[in-house]
Protein backbone atom coordinates (compact mmCIF):
# COMPACT_ATOMS: atom_id res chain seq x y z
CA UNK A 1 0.00 0.00 0.00
CA UNK A 2 1.42 3.04 -0.69
CA UNK A 3 1.40 5.94 1.78
CA UNK A 4 -0.03 9.05 0.23
CA UNK A 5 0.69 11.71 2.94
CA UNK A 6 3.01 14.86 2.41
CA UNK A 7 3.60 15.80 6.11
CA UNK A 8 3.18 13.65 9.55
CA UNK A 9 1.08 15.63 11.78
CA UNK A 10 -0.54 13.54 13.99
CA UNK A 11 -1.89 9.55 14.48
CA UNK A 12 -5.49 11.07 13.90
CA UNK A 13 -5.01 12.18 9.84
CA UNK A 14 -3.97 8.28 9.46
CA UNK A 15 -5.76 5.64 8.11
CA UNK A 16 -4.75 1.47 9.63
CA UNK A 17 -3.58 0.67 6.37
CA UNK A 18 -1.37 4.15 6.76
CA UNK A 19 -0.41 2.37 10.24
CA UNK A 20 0.54 -1.19 9.07
CA UNK A 21 2.20 0.52 6.39
CA UNK A 22 5.01 2.23 8.22
CA UNK A 23 4.72 -0.44 10.69
CA UNK A 24 5.98 -2.69 7.83
CA UNK A 25 8.24 -0.71 6.61
CA UNK A 26 9.71 0.08 9.66
CA UNK A 27 9.96 -3.69 10.27
CA UNK A 28 12.19 -4.16 7.22
CA UNK A 29 14.95 -1.35 8.75
CA UNK A 30 15.32 -3.00 11.96
CA UNK A 31 17.99 -5.27 10.83
CA UNK A 32 19.69 -2.18 9.28
CA UNK A 33 20.80 -0.90 12.54
CA UNK A 34 22.78 -4.43 13.72
CA UNK A 35 24.58 -5.38 10.84
CA UNK A 36 28.08 -3.69 10.04
CA UNK A 37 27.47 -1.10 7.96
CA UNK A 38 24.73 0.62 8.82
CA UNK A 39 23.38 2.44 6.30
CA UNK A 40 21.69 2.88 2.35
CA UNK A 41 21.81 5.34 -0.09
CA UNK A 42 18.11 5.77 -0.49
CA UNK A 43 17.82 9.30 0.88
CA UNK A 44 21.28 10.44 -0.39
CA UNK A 45 21.10 14.59 -1.07
CA UNK A 46 18.07 15.04 1.19
CA UNK A 47 18.42 17.83 3.44
CA UNK A 48 16.47 17.37 6.80
CA UNK A 49 16.51 19.83 9.65
CA UNK A 50 15.59 18.81 13.21
CA UNK A 51 13.93 22.09 14.76
CA UNK A 52 13.67 21.61 18.91
CA UNK A 53 12.33 24.07 20.29
CA UNK A 54 12.02 21.97 23.68
CA UNK A 55 14.88 19.74 24.85
CA UNK A 56 14.61 16.07 23.70
CA UNK A 57 17.68 13.40 23.33
CA UNK A 58 15.61 10.14 22.83
CA UNK A 59 13.60 11.92 19.55
CA UNK A 60 16.74 13.97 18.52
CA UNK A 61 19.33 11.58 18.17
CA UNK A 62 17.12 9.04 17.22
CA UNK A 63 15.71 11.00 14.26
CA UNK A 64 19.16 11.95 13.90
CA UNK A 65 20.52 8.73 13.68
CA UNK A 66 17.41 7.69 11.23
CA UNK A 67 18.61 10.56 8.28
CA UNK A 68 21.90 9.20 8.67
CA UNK A 69 21.30 5.91 8.15
CA UNK A 70 19.25 6.34 5.15
CA UNK A 71 22.19 8.54 3.84
CA UNK A 72 20.14 11.87 4.08
CA UNK A 73 21.78 14.94 5.91
CA UNK A 74 20.83 16.50 8.98
CA UNK A 75 21.09 19.35 10.84
CA UNK A 76 19.70 19.81 14.21
CA UNK A 77 18.69 23.46 15.84
CA UNK A 78 17.22 24.20 18.88
CA UNK A 79 16.51 26.96 20.83
CA UNK A 80 19.29 28.26 22.96
CA UNK A 81 21.41 27.56 19.30
CA UNK A 82 18.92 29.50 17.16
CA UNK A 83 17.68 32.99 16.64
CA UNK A 84 14.34 32.39 18.49
CA UNK A 85 16.43 34.03 21.84
CA UNK A 86 17.49 37.00 19.95
CA UNK A 87 13.45 37.28 19.33
CA UNK A 88 13.20 36.33 16.08
CA UNK A 89 9.37 35.05 15.63
CA UNK A 90 8.58 31.40 14.82
CA UNK A 91 7.00 31.84 11.85
CA UNK A 92 10.47 33.69 10.33
CA UNK A 93 12.70 30.94 11.75
CA UNK A 94 10.70 28.34 10.05
CA UNK A 95 10.62 30.55 7.17
CA UNK A 96 14.53 31.27 7.24
CA UNK A 97 15.42 27.34 7.49
CA UNK A 98 13.22 26.79 4.69
CA UNK A 99 14.87 29.33 2.12
CA UNK A 100 17.45 26.96 2.28
CA UNK A 101 15.39 24.45 0.94
CA UNK A 102 15.52 21.22 3.13
CA UNK A 103 13.58 18.38 1.85
CA UNK A 104 12.12 18.37 5.18
CA UNK A 105 11.88 20.15 8.53
CA UNK A 106 11.24 17.86 11.99
CA UNK A 107 9.73 20.20 14.50
CA UNK A 108 8.72 20.10 18.45
CA UNK A 109 7.37 23.02 20.31
CA UNK A 110 5.66 23.30 23.50
CA UNK A 111 2.49 24.86 21.99
CA UNK A 112 0.18 22.83 19.79
CA UNK A 113 -0.21 23.05 16.58
CA UNK A 114 2.88 25.02 15.23
CA UNK A 115 4.00 21.72 12.53
CA UNK A 116 0.45 22.27 11.60
CA UNK A 117 1.14 26.11 10.97
CA UNK A 118 4.63 25.76 9.35
CA UNK A 119 2.63 23.62 6.75
CA UNK A 120 0.52 26.56 6.07
CA UNK A 121 3.78 28.32 4.42
CA UNK A 122 6.39 25.36 3.95
CA UNK A 123 7.06 23.43 0.71
CA UNK A 124 8.90 20.45 2.52
CA UNK A 125 7.77 17.89 3.80
CA UNK A 126 6.62 18.97 8.33
CA UNK A 127 7.15 15.94 10.56
CA UNK A 128 5.50 16.33 14.11
CA UNK A 129 7.96 16.01 16.99
CA UNK A 130 6.26 16.59 19.39
CA UNK A 131 3.91 19.93 19.85
CA UNK A 132 2.54 20.67 23.53
CA UNK A 133 -0.37 18.56 24.07
CA UNK A 134 -1.55 17.54 21.13
CA UNK A 135 0.53 15.07 19.41
CA UNK A 136 3.95 12.86 18.76
CA UNK A 137 2.73 10.31 16.23
CA UNK A 138 6.48 8.75 15.87
CA UNK A 139 6.73 7.76 19.28
CA UNK A 140 2.86 6.30 19.41
CA UNK A 141 4.07 4.21 15.79
CA UNK A 142 7.48 2.74 17.50
CA UNK A 143 4.83 2.27 20.94
CA UNK A 144 3.08 0.17 17.84
CA UNK A 145 5.91 -1.67 16.54
CA UNK A 146 7.19 -2.58 19.21
CA UNK A 147 3.63 -3.66 20.19
CA UNK A 148 3.10 -5.93 17.10
CA UNK A 149 6.54 -7.62 17.77
CA UNK A 150 5.33 -8.88 21.25
CA UNK A 151 1.80 -9.35 20.81
CA UNK A 152 1.78 -10.11 17.15
CA UNK A 153 -1.90 -8.37 16.41
CA UNK A 154 -3.42 -5.25 18.13
CA UNK A 155 -7.39 -6.82 17.94
CA UNK A 156 -8.62 -7.04 21.51
CA UNK A 157 -5.37 -6.29 23.69
CA UNK A 158 -5.92 -4.38 26.99
CA UNK A 159 -3.72 -1.40 27.00
CA UNK A 160 -3.35 0.17 30.09
CA UNK A 161 -2.17 3.90 30.05
CA UNK A 162 -0.98 5.59 33.26
CA UNK A 163 -0.72 8.60 34.58
CA UNK A 164 -0.59 11.90 33.57
CA UNK A 165 -2.91 11.58 30.36
CA UNK A 166 -3.98 15.73 30.64
CA UNK A 167 -0.49 16.64 29.74
CA UNK A 168 0.66 13.97 27.31
CA UNK A 169 1.07 14.27 23.56
CA UNK A 170 1.98 10.35 23.39
CA UNK A 171 -1.28 9.36 25.15
CA UNK A 172 -3.33 11.05 22.63
CA UNK A 173 -1.34 9.75 19.63
CA UNK A 174 -1.13 6.21 21.12
CA UNK A 175 -4.87 6.42 22.27
CA UNK A 176 -5.32 7.18 18.42
CA UNK A 177 -3.51 4.66 17.17
CA UNK A 178 -4.52 1.45 19.38
CA UNK A 179 -8.57 2.89 19.03
CA UNK A 180 -7.76 3.10 14.85
CA UNK A 181 -6.17 -0.74 15.51
CA UNK A 182 -8.67 -2.57 17.35
CA UNK A 183 -7.20 -2.39 20.70
CA UNK A 184 -9.14 -2.01 23.79
CA UNK A 185 -7.48 1.35 25.75
CA UNK A 186 -7.57 2.08 29.24
CA UNK A 187 -6.80 5.32 30.99
CA UNK A 188 -5.92 5.22 34.23
CA UNK A 189 -4.66 8.34 36.68
CA UNK A 190 -5.90 10.57 39.20
CA UNK A 191 -8.74 12.25 38.38
CA UNK A 192 -6.90 15.51 38.01
CA UNK A 193 -4.82 14.41 35.68
CA UNK A 194 -7.63 12.51 33.82
CA UNK A 195 -10.70 14.27 32.36
CA UNK A 196 -13.63 12.33 31.64
CA UNK A 197 -13.98 14.39 28.61
CA UNK A 198 -11.45 11.71 27.58
CA UNK A 199 -13.92 8.98 27.11
CA UNK A 200 -15.13 10.66 23.69
CA UNK A 201 -12.24 9.33 22.38
CA UNK A 202 -13.41 5.83 22.52
CA UNK A 203 -11.67 4.80 25.89
CA UNK A 204 -12.61 3.34 29.45
CA UNK A 205 -11.62 5.61 32.05
CA UNK A 206 -10.51 3.81 35.58
CA UNK A 207 -8.87 5.90 38.52
CA UNK A 208 -7.85 2.71 40.04
CA UNK A 209 -5.32 1.31 38.86
CA UNK A 210 -5.32 -1.89 41.29
CA UNK A 211 -8.54 -2.87 39.70
CA UNK A 212 -7.57 -1.93 36.16
CA UNK A 213 -4.72 -3.58 35.99
CA UNK A 214 -6.41 -6.81 36.26
CA UNK A 215 -5.87 -9.28 32.83
CA UNK A 216 -4.01 -6.41 31.41
CA UNK A 217 -1.86 -7.28 28.08
CA UNK A 218 0.53 -3.96 27.72
CA UNK A 219 1.26 -1.44 30.65
CA UNK A 220 2.24 1.92 29.36
CA UNK A 221 3.54 4.40 31.83
CA UNK A 222 3.52 7.93 31.64
CA UNK A 223 6.21 10.19 32.98
CA UNK A 224 4.75 12.72 35.64
CA UNK A 225 5.62 15.84 33.87
CA UNK A 226 7.19 17.96 36.66
CA UNK A 227 7.95 20.72 34.16
CA UNK A 228 4.46 21.50 33.22
CA UNK A 229 2.94 21.07 36.66
CA UNK A 230 2.72 24.52 37.98
CA UNK A 231 -0.43 23.79 39.93
CA UNK A 232 -0.54 20.76 42.08
CA UNK A 233 -2.08 17.95 40.29
CA UNK A 234 -1.85 15.74 43.03
CA UNK A 235 -0.81 15.79 46.84
CA UNK A 236 2.09 14.77 47.00
CA UNK A 237 4.95 12.63 45.04
CA UNK A 238 4.74 9.82 47.68
CA UNK A 239 1.04 9.72 47.71
CA UNK A 240 1.09 9.61 43.54
CA UNK A 241 3.49 6.35 43.73
CA UNK A 242 1.29 4.64 46.13
CA UNK A 243 -1.73 4.98 43.94
CA UNK A 244 -0.45 5.30 40.58
CA UNK A 245 3.32 3.68 40.59
CA UNK A 246 3.85 0.07 39.00
CA UNK A 247 5.41 -1.90 41.14
CA UNK A 248 6.22 -5.55 41.39
CA UNK A 249 3.18 -6.75 43.62
CA UNK A 250 0.79 -4.62 41.42
CA UNK A 251 1.97 -5.98 38.33
CA UNK A 252 1.21 -9.14 39.36
CA UNK A 253 -2.48 -8.79 38.59
CA UNK A 254 -1.80 -8.62 34.93
CA UNK A 255 -1.15 -11.07 32.63
CA UNK A 256 1.62 -13.17 32.91
CA UNK A 257 3.15 -12.04 29.43
CA UNK A 258 2.52 -8.55 29.97
CA UNK A 259 4.33 -6.28 29.01
CA UNK A 260 6.05 -2.50 30.39
CA UNK A 261 5.93 0.23 28.32
CA UNK A 262 7.55 3.70 29.13
CA UNK A 263 8.01 6.54 26.65
CA UNK A 264 11.18 7.70 28.78
CA UNK A 265 12.37 9.73 30.22
CA UNK A 266 11.68 7.53 33.36
CA UNK A 267 11.68 8.69 37.32
CA UNK A 268 12.52 6.02 39.31
CA UNK A 269 10.92 5.22 42.17
CA UNK A 270 7.79 7.77 41.19
CA UNK A 271 5.23 6.17 38.74
CA UNK A 272 7.74 3.07 37.97
CA UNK A 273 9.69 1.42 40.40
CA UNK A 274 13.34 0.67 39.63
CA UNK A 275 12.73 -3.10 39.76
CA UNK A 276 9.68 -2.95 36.99
CA UNK A 277 11.40 -0.63 34.40
CA UNK A 278 14.56 -3.43 34.71
CA UNK A 279 12.86 -6.38 34.74
CA UNK A 280 12.60 -8.93 32.10
CA UNK A 281 8.66 -7.65 31.61
CA UNK A 282 10.19 -4.08 30.58
CA UNK A 283 10.31 -3.16 26.50
CA UNK A 284 11.51 0.42 27.58
CA UNK A 285 15.18 -0.28 26.03
CA UNK A 286 13.13 -2.06 22.91
CA UNK A 287 11.25 1.07 22.12
CA UNK A 288 14.38 2.99 21.86
CA UNK A 289 15.53 0.76 19.82
CA UNK A 290 12.19 0.85 17.44
CA UNK A 291 12.33 4.30 17.41
CA UNK A 292 15.50 4.36 15.43
CA UNK A 293 13.59 1.86 12.90
CA UNK A 294 10.43 3.95 12.99
CA UNK A 295 11.78 7.13 12.17
CA UNK A 296 13.30 5.68 9.47
CA UNK A 297 10.31 4.17 7.44
CA UNK A 298 8.66 7.49 8.12
CA UNK A 299 11.68 9.48 6.40
CA UNK A 300 11.09 6.94 3.81
CA UNK A 301 7.70 7.13 3.09
CA UNK A 302 7.48 10.44 3.27
CA UNK A 303 10.41 11.42 1.08
CA UNK A 304 11.11 8.97 -0.81
CA UNK A 305 9.71 8.98 -4.77
CA UNK A 306 8.53 11.95 -6.58
CA UNK A 307 7.02 14.61 -5.32
CA UNK A 308 3.37 13.66 -5.45
CA UNK A 309 -0.16 15.09 -4.70
CA UNK A 310 -0.86 14.38 -1.40
CA UNK A 311 -3.35 14.31 1.11
CA UNK A 312 -2.11 16.24 4.25
CA UNK B 1 -2.12 -4.89 -16.57
CA UNK B 2 -3.32 -5.33 -19.92
CA UNK B 3 -0.50 -6.82 -22.36
CA UNK B 4 -0.72 -9.03 -25.15
CA UNK B 5 1.16 -12.45 -24.82
CA UNK B 6 3.40 -12.57 -28.08
CA UNK B 7 5.07 -15.50 -27.19
CA UNK B 8 6.00 -18.07 -25.20
CA UNK B 9 9.71 -18.79 -25.24
CA UNK B 10 10.05 -21.57 -22.09
CA UNK B 11 7.95 -23.98 -21.32
CA UNK B 12 8.29 -25.76 -17.87
CA UNK B 13 10.53 -28.38 -19.19
CA UNK B 14 12.81 -26.38 -21.11
CA UNK B 15 13.10 -24.07 -17.66
CA UNK B 16 14.00 -27.05 -15.67
CA UNK B 17 16.59 -28.16 -18.16
CA UNK B 18 17.78 -24.64 -18.17
CA UNK B 19 18.50 -24.63 -14.74
CA UNK B 20 19.93 -28.36 -14.55
CA UNK B 21 22.26 -27.41 -17.11
CA UNK B 22 23.09 -23.99 -15.14
CA UNK B 23 23.69 -25.75 -11.87
CA UNK B 24 26.23 -27.78 -13.64
CA UNK B 25 27.95 -25.12 -14.84
CA UNK B 26 28.14 -24.05 -11.13
CA UNK B 27 29.27 -26.85 -9.95
CA UNK B 28 31.87 -27.43 -12.80
CA UNK B 29 32.95 -23.51 -12.07
CA UNK B 30 33.17 -23.71 -8.41
CA UNK B 31 35.86 -26.62 -7.43
CA UNK B 32 35.30 -25.53 -3.45
CA UNK B 33 31.43 -25.85 -3.78
CA UNK B 34 31.11 -25.54 0.52
CA UNK B 35 32.51 -22.23 -0.26
CA UNK B 36 29.45 -21.25 -2.19
CA UNK B 37 26.45 -19.19 -0.81
CA UNK B 38 23.27 -18.45 -3.46
CA UNK B 39 21.36 -14.95 -3.05
CA UNK B 40 17.83 -14.67 -4.68
CA UNK B 41 16.80 -11.07 -5.69
CA UNK B 42 13.35 -10.74 -4.60
CA UNK B 43 11.23 -11.70 -6.02
CA UNK B 44 11.43 -14.02 -8.40
CA UNK B 45 15.44 -14.93 -7.44
CA UNK B 46 14.37 -16.41 -4.28
CA UNK B 47 12.45 -19.20 -5.95
CA UNK B 48 15.25 -19.92 -8.38
CA UNK B 49 17.86 -19.34 -5.89
CA UNK B 50 16.31 -22.49 -3.90
CA UNK B 51 15.99 -24.84 -7.16
CA UNK B 52 19.51 -24.55 -7.51
CA UNK B 53 20.57 -24.91 -3.71
CA UNK B 54 17.78 -28.18 -3.87
CA UNK B 55 19.79 -29.39 -7.15
CA UNK B 56 23.00 -29.35 -6.00
CA UNK B 57 22.08 -30.79 -2.48
CA UNK B 58 21.01 -33.68 -4.78
CA UNK B 59 24.11 -33.87 -7.05
CA UNK B 60 26.26 -33.27 -4.65
CA UNK B 61 25.24 -33.66 -1.26
CA UNK B 62 26.75 -30.65 -0.40
CA UNK B 63 23.83 -27.98 1.59
CA UNK B 64 23.76 -24.43 0.06
CA UNK B 65 22.45 -21.67 1.66
CA UNK B 66 19.94 -19.29 0.24
CA UNK B 67 19.26 -15.40 1.36
CA UNK B 68 16.91 -12.93 -0.09
CA UNK B 69 18.09 -9.79 -0.73
CA UNK B 70 15.60 -6.65 -1.07
CA UNK B 71 17.31 -3.87 -3.50
CA UNK B 72 14.58 -1.29 -3.13
CA UNK B 73 16.53 1.06 -0.95
CA UNK B 74 19.53 1.05 -3.68
CA UNK B 75 18.30 1.52 -6.77
CA UNK B 76 18.89 4.87 -8.60
CA UNK B 77 15.88 5.36 -9.82
CA UNK B 78 14.03 6.27 -7.18
CA UNK B 79 13.33 9.94 -7.12
CA UNK B 80 11.83 9.17 -10.39
CA UNK B 81 9.15 6.52 -9.14
CA UNK B 82 5.63 7.89 -8.67
CA UNK B 83 4.90 6.11 -5.43
CA UNK B 84 7.72 4.80 -2.95
CA UNK B 85 8.13 1.13 -3.62
CA UNK B 86 7.44 -1.40 -0.76
CA UNK B 87 10.57 -1.82 1.41
CA UNK B 88 11.00 -5.76 2.13
CA UNK B 89 13.36 -7.43 4.22
CA UNK B 90 16.71 -8.59 3.19
CA UNK B 91 16.85 -11.69 5.04
CA UNK B 92 20.50 -13.21 4.87
CA UNK B 93 20.72 -15.33 7.81
CA UNK B 94 24.63 -15.89 6.76
CA UNK B 95 28.12 -14.06 6.41
CA UNK B 96 29.26 -13.42 2.72
CA UNK B 97 32.48 -12.54 4.01
CA UNK B 98 34.92 -13.91 1.89
CA UNK B 99 32.27 -15.88 0.79
CA UNK B 100 31.80 -17.04 -3.64
CA UNK B 101 28.36 -15.37 -3.87
CA UNK B 102 25.75 -16.43 -6.73
CA UNK B 103 23.59 -14.02 -6.97
CA UNK B 104 20.20 -15.20 -9.21
CA UNK B 105 17.75 -13.40 -10.30
CA UNK B 106 14.68 -14.12 -13.22
CA UNK B 107 15.84 -11.74 -16.33
CA UNK B 108 18.93 -9.61 -17.04
CA UNK B 109 18.07 -6.47 -18.77
CA UNK B 110 19.58 -2.92 -17.87
CA UNK B 111 22.17 -4.40 -15.38
CA UNK B 112 20.44 -1.60 -12.83
CA UNK B 113 19.31 -4.14 -10.69
CA UNK B 114 22.71 -6.20 -10.35
CA UNK B 115 24.51 -3.23 -9.73
CA UNK B 116 21.97 -2.84 -6.66
CA UNK B 117 22.35 -5.53 -5.68
CA UNK B 118 25.79 -5.89 -5.56
CA UNK B 119 26.09 -2.48 -3.66
CA UNK B 120 23.57 -3.92 -1.61
CA UNK B 121 25.75 -7.19 -0.77
CA UNK B 122 29.28 -5.13 -0.51
CA UNK B 123 27.62 -3.58 2.13
CA UNK B 124 26.92 -6.64 4.12
CA UNK B 125 30.32 -8.22 3.78
CA UNK B 126 33.19 -8.48 1.41
CA UNK B 127 32.51 -11.27 -0.61
CA UNK B 128 35.75 -13.02 -2.25
CA UNK B 129 33.40 -13.38 -5.46
CA UNK B 130 30.30 -12.24 -6.77
CA UNK B 131 29.05 -14.80 -9.86
CA UNK B 132 25.70 -13.85 -11.37
CA UNK B 133 23.18 -16.54 -13.00
CA UNK B 134 19.81 -15.11 -14.70
CA UNK B 135 17.59 -17.20 -16.46
CA UNK B 136 16.87 -15.04 -19.06
CA UNK B 137 19.40 -12.41 -20.68
CA UNK B 138 17.27 -10.51 -23.02
CA UNK B 139 20.07 -7.47 -23.70
CA UNK B 140 19.70 -3.98 -23.93
CA UNK B 141 22.31 -3.57 -21.28
CA UNK B 142 23.04 0.20 -19.78
CA UNK B 143 25.82 -0.79 -17.00
CA UNK B 144 28.56 -3.16 -18.09
CA UNK B 145 27.27 -6.04 -16.55
CA UNK B 146 27.02 -9.53 -17.90
CA UNK B 147 25.89 -12.71 -16.68
CA UNK B 148 27.79 -16.15 -15.61
CA UNK B 149 25.31 -18.36 -16.22
CA UNK B 150 22.57 -17.82 -18.78
CA UNK B 151 19.64 -20.27 -18.92
CA UNK B 152 18.62 -18.03 -22.61
CA UNK B 153 19.60 -15.46 -24.35
CA UNK B 154 16.49 -13.58 -25.80
CA UNK B 155 16.85 -10.94 -28.32
CA UNK B 156 13.67 -8.82 -27.87
CA UNK B 157 12.61 -5.11 -28.50
CA UNK B 158 13.39 -2.19 -25.84
CA UNK B 159 8.74 -1.66 -25.52
CA UNK B 160 8.31 -5.59 -24.85
CA UNK B 161 8.25 -7.14 -21.52
CA UNK B 162 9.94 -10.07 -20.44
CA UNK B 163 7.41 -11.90 -17.87
CA UNK B 164 8.63 -15.07 -15.79
CA UNK B 165 6.91 -17.57 -14.08
CA UNK B 166 7.54 -19.51 -11.06
CA UNK B 167 5.12 -22.30 -10.27
CA UNK B 168 5.84 -21.38 -6.46
CA UNK B 169 4.22 -18.31 -6.67
CA UNK B 170 2.57 -17.89 -9.76
CA UNK B 171 0.40 -20.33 -11.62
CA UNK B 172 3.19 -22.33 -13.31
CA UNK B 173 6.70 -22.32 -14.95
CA UNK B 174 6.95 -20.00 -18.01
CA UNK B 175 8.60 -17.43 -19.79
CA UNK B 176 6.45 -15.21 -21.84
CA UNK B 177 7.40 -12.31 -24.40
CA UNK B 178 4.31 -9.92 -23.68
CA UNK B 179 3.67 -6.43 -25.23
CA UNK B 180 1.46 -3.46 -23.41
CA UNK B 181 -1.80 -3.32 -24.68
CA UNK B 182 -2.32 -0.21 -27.22
CA UNK B 183 1.44 -0.60 -28.83
CA UNK B 184 2.06 -1.58 -32.21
Amino acid sequence: MAFKHKHLLGIQTLGPSDITTVLDTAESFCNISTREIKKVPILRGKIIINLFFEPSTRTLSSFELAAKRLSADIISLNKQSSSVIKGESLKDTIKNLEAMNPDSLIIRHSAAGVPYFATTFCQSHIINAGDGAHEHPTQALLDALTIRQKKKSFKNLKVLIVGDILHSRVARSNIFLLKKMGARVVLVGPPSLLPAEFKKFGVEIDYDFDRAIKKADVIMMLRIQLERQKKNYFPSIREYRNLYGLTEKRFRRAKKNAIIMHPGPINRGVEISADMADSAKSVILKQVENGIATRMAVLYLLLGGKEREAIN
Amino acid sequence: MKEKIKAKVMDSRKMKRAVHRMTTEIIERNRNLKNVVIVGIRTRGIYLGKRISNLIKELEKIDIPVGILDITLYRDDFSELEAQNMVKKTEINFSVEKKDVLLVDDVLFTGRTIRAAMDSLIDLGRPKTIQLLVLIDRGHRELPIRADYVGKFLPTSKRELVQVKLKEIDSNDEALITEPAGMK
